[in-house]
C-alpha cells in the first residue's frame, strides 16, 4: 500500500530507505545491509557465485556460520553425524575463506545459530535490511530490523550486487493488548495467533506485532515472535525499536560506537509506526486470554491450549483442511477428543533459534531447578551460540540442566531439524521448543510436539506433557 | 536459462495442502554440496515404500502412470512452505516438472522457482479441484499453459486465467540471469550507496574479516 508521506508504517520507512529503483514492472530493486549464510546452503551459494567468476561486492558486510549439520556433542570437529556433512563443512570454510568474508567457525567462541548470532553480535540493527537463505532470518524483526529468508540464487544475487529485486509485500499488524498471565510466553502468543488464523494466515504480508503485551515482552522474547511468524506465512516480522533494544545492542562487537552510535540511535528513534498509518489488515489478539499452548498435529496450526482437548476433523467443513487434520493425527499416533495433557513422551528439547536464548534457558533452568527429568526420557538442551553458553555456564545454569539429567550440547540447528544424522527416532513422542512440527522434521516418523521452553521443562519432569501451572503449585503446595 | 513461453504437459494431482519443502526433499537426501542428483531423493518419504531402499510406494501419484511424466503438478494450498531450501525447486526440475499450480506457494519457494525457470501458476482451489477431478477420471490428459497470455486451456478446452507477478513473468518468459540483469544497472547501485554512505554511516563501518 502506498502510504503518504506523513503516515508511513514503521516497514514504509525501513522500505523507502533502500529502495536504489523502483521498476515499472512494479518490482523494486532493494538495498540488502548484510547477509549471513551458513554451512548447509551459503557452500552451494559461494560455490556457484565463484564458478560464474563473480565476486562477492561488499564482503566486509557479508558473514557465515557452522550450525545446521555442525556436531553438537562435547569436543567436537567438522566430522558429523550427517552423511556427507563434512564437505559442507570443508567447503563453506574454504569459500569464506576465498570470499575474505567474517566467519563464525566450529571452536570460535562467538559460533552459534545465525538467527541467534546475528543479534548478539550486533550484526543486525534496527532500520537495516538482512537476508539469509533460511526462511527464519525474519527473528531479527526483534529488533526492528527488516530480515527475510531467500533460496541460494537470490543468495547470490544478494552477494554479488548488494540488492535484491523485490515484490513489495502487503502489510499486516497483529496487536497484542493485556497483560501475559504466569507461565505464558511469547512462543505462546504466537501459537495461539497460528492456530486462530492459519498457517497462511499472513501470505505475502510483513506483519509488524504491536500492542501492550509485545511492548512489555524483552528483546528476546521479540525475537520468538517474529522467529514464528513464518510459520503464519508472513515474509518477515518486525517489532518497532525502544529503550529496551538499545541497551541490548549497545557495546555488542559489530554495533556502532561513539559518535557512530549516536547518529544510529538518532536514526532508529524515528523507525516508528505513524499513529494514522494505515495497514492491508490488522488482528488484535487478548494476550491476557492466552493459556500455554501446545501443537498437536503436522502444522504449528495444529495447536490447542494445553487444556483443551484435541480437535476432531469431523467437525471441519473444509475438506482440504479435514484431510490435513486426519493424517496428522494419524502421523502423530493420537485420537480426537483427547487432552494432550498426560500424553507420556519419549523426549525433550530445548534449543534451536525460536527458543535457545539466555532468557528461555533461565526460564527452563527456573522450572527444573531441585527437579529431575522423569525416567527414561531423553532430555537435550542445545544453547542458541556458544556465547549463550558460555552466559549460561558463568550462572550455572548448566549444573541445573545436567543435574536434572538434560544433556548440555555445545551450540547448532541440532535436533530441529533432521539431516541424516541423529535423531529422536521414528514414533518417538517429542516436546520441543522449536518451530515446525512437520512429518519428520526432527528425524523419520518422530512426533514433534512444539511448546514454550517453560513446557518443554515442565513436560521432561512430568515425563507427559505437562502444564506448568501445576507443577508450580505442586511445587509450592 | 530455458526461456518459459508456452508448455504442454500431463498433470499429476496431488492434492494436498501445506506440501512443505522438507516433504518436496527430505533434508537427509540433500547429501552433495550441489544443485544436481536431487530428483530420486524427490518426495522420497511419500514416494517410497522405504526411502533407504527405494522401494516404491504403488499409491503415490508420481508412481503411477500416465503422471510418472508429469511435467505440470495439481498441489493445494501453501504450496512449497516451510524450509528456504531451494533443493525442493532443484528436484522439481531435475524430475521434469515445468510448472505448478496451486492455490498459493510458500513466497521463497515461489520466488525459488522462478529463479529455475518453473512456472508457480496460482489459480482458484475449486479450479484446481476440478482439473484434478479431470485428470483424476481420465489420466494423462494435457493442459496447454500460456505464459504470454497468462492462460491455462484445459483438455476440454476451457480457459483459465492467471496472475503473476511481472517481474516474474519477464523473467521466466527471457529465461533471463537475474544477476547479469541488476548488474546491467549498476550506476543505479553505485548512487544509491554513495548517498546511503553518508546518510548512514554506520551500515558500513565495520571491521573487515
Ligand atoms: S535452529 Fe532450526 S529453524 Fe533455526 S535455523 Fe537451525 S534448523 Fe532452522
Amino acid at each position: 500500500m502506498a502510504a503518504s508521506a506523513s503516515a508511513k508504517t514503521l516497514f514504509d520507512r525501513i522500505w523507502d530507505l533502500h529502495v536504489v529503483k523502483d521498476d515499472r514492472s512494479g518490482s523494486t530493486m532493494l538495498a540488502i545491509d548484510r547477509v549471513f549464510l551458513h554451512e548447509r546452503t551459503g557452500s552451494i551459494a559461494l560455490k556457484s557465485l565463484a564458478d560464474q567468476g563473480r565476486r562477492v561486492r561488499a564482503p566486509q558486510r557479508v558473514f557465515c556460520t557452522m550450525d545446521h549439520i555442525v556436531d553438537t556433542f562435547p569436543g567436537r570437529g567438522d566430522d558429523t553425524r550427517m552423511p556427507g556433512g563434512r564437505e559442507f563443512i570443508t567447503t563453506t570454510r574454504a569459500a569464506a575463506r576465498a570470499a575474505g568474508i567474517h566467519l563464525f567457525d566450529i571452536g570460535d567462541p562467538d559460533q552459534g545459530i545465525v538467527h541467534v548470532v546475528s543479534p548478539e553480535q550486533g550484526i543486525a540493527l534496527p532500520g537495516l535490511t538482512l537476508v539469509c537463505p533460511d526462511s527464519h532470518t525474519g527473528t531479527v524483526g526483534g529488533l526492528g530490523a527488516l530480515g527475510w529468508g531467500i533460496g541460494s540464487s537470490e543468495a547470490e544475487h544478494a552477494l554479488a550486487t548488494g540488492t535484491l529485486v523485490i515484490n513489495r509485500p502487503r502489510q499486516m499488524r497483529v496487536r497484542f493488548e493485556g497483560r501475559l498471565a504466569y507461565g505464558v510466553s511469547a512462543k505462546d502468543m504466537i501459537l495461539a495467533l497460528i492456530g486462530a488464523h492459519g498457517a497462511g494466515g499472513a501470505v505475502g504480508s510483513v506483519v509488524e506485532f504491536a500492542g501492550s503485551a509485545v511492548r512489555n515482552l524483552g528483546v528476546e522474547a521479540r525475537m520468538t515472535l517474529c522467529n514464528m511468524a513464518v510459520e503464519f506465512g508472513a515474509f518477515s516480522g518486525l517489532v518497532a525499536p525502544d529503550d529496551q533494544v538499545l541497551d541490548y545492542l549497545h557495546g555488542r562487537p559489530f554495533a556502532p560506537q561513539g559518535r557512530s552510535w549516536d547518529r544510529a540511535v538518532a536514526h532508529w528513534r524515528t523507525l516508528l509506526t505513524h499513529p494514522e498509518a494505515r495497514f492491508d489488515s490488522e488482528i488484535i489478539m487478548d494476550a491476557g486470554c492466552i493459556g500455554p499452548r501446545v501443537t498437536w498435529g503436522t502444522s504449528p496450526q495444529h495447536e490447542i491450549a494445553i487444556d483443551e482437548v484435541i480437535p476432531d476433523p469431523a467437525a471441519e467443513a473444509d475438506l482440504r483442511r479435514r484431510q490435513g487434520m486426519e493424517r496428522a493425527l494419524e502421523y502423530m499416533g493420537l485420537k480426537p477428543g483427547i487432552p494432550l495433557l498426560g500424553q507420556p513422551i519419549d523426549a525433550a528439547f530445548l534449543g534451536s533459534c525460536t527458543n535457545s536464548r539466555l532468557s528461555d534457558l533461565r526460564a527452563a533452568a527456573a522450572v527444573l531447578k531441585g527437579r529431575r527429568v522423569a525416567p527414561g526420557i531423553k532430555a537435550i538442551c542445545v544453547p542458541g551460540s556458544s556465547r549463550v553458553k558460555r552466559l549460561a555456564e558463568q550462572e550455572g545454569l548448566d549444573r541445573i540442566f545436567t543435574e536434572a539429567g538434560f544433556e548440555w550440547r555445545e551450540s547448532g540447528c541440532s535436533m530441529c531439524f533432521f539431516a541424516g544424522g541423529e535423531s529422536f527416532g521414528s514414533r518417538q513422542r517429542v516436546v520441543t521448543s522449536t518451530n515446525r512440527n512437520f512429518e519428520n522434521r526432527q528425524g523419520p516418523s518422530t512426533r514433534s510436539h512444539l511448546a514454550s521452553p517453560v513446557t518443554v521443562a515442565a513436560s521432561a519432569v512430568a515425563g507427559r506433557i505437562a502444564d506448568v501451572r501445576q507443577l508450580a503449585a505442586a511445587g509450592q503446595g | 536459462m530455458e526461456p518459459f513461453t508456452q508448455h504442454r504437459g500431463i498433470a499429476a494431482p496431488l492434492l494436498r495442502i501445506n506440501v512443505d519443502t522438507d516433504a518436496i526433499i527430505p533434508s537427509r537426501e540433500m547429501k552433495r554440496v550441489s544443485k544436481e542428483g536431487l530428483s530420486d531423493g524427490l518426495f522420497a518419504n511419500w514416494r517410497y515404500r522405504d526411502p533407504r531402499a527405494r522401494t516404491e510406494n504403488p499409491d503415490f501419484v508420481l508412481n503411477q502412470p500416465p503422471w510418472r511424466q508429469a511435467s505440470i503438478l495439481l498441489s493445494g494450498a501453501n504450496f512449497g512452505c516451510g524450509s528456504s531450501r531451494e533443493h525442493a525447486v532443484w528436484a522439481l526440475k531435475e524430475f521434469g516438472f515445468r510448472a505448478l499450480i496451486a492455490p498459493s506457494f510458500g513466497s521463497i519457494f515461489e520466488g525459488n522457482c522462478v529463479r529455475n525457470g518453473i512456472l508457480p501458476v496460482v489459480l482458484d482451489e475449486a479450479v484446481i479441484g476440478r482439473l484434478a477431478a479431470a485428470e483424476e477420471a481420465n489420466p494423462g490428459r494435457v493442459l496447454h499453459i500460456d505464459l504470454e497470455s497468462c492462460r491455462l486451456t484445459d483438455a476440454e478446452g476451457a480457459m483459465h486465467a492467471f496472475d503473476i507477478a511481472e517481474q516474474s513473468r519477464y523473467l521466466l518468459l527471457n529465461g533471463l540471469d537475474p544477476i547479469a540483469a541488476t548488474l546491467a544497472e549498476d550506476q543505479h547501485i553505485q548512487r544509491f550507496l554513495d548517498r546511503d554512505r553518508r546518510e548512514r554511516p554506520w551500515v558500513y563501518e565495520l571491521p573487515s574479516a
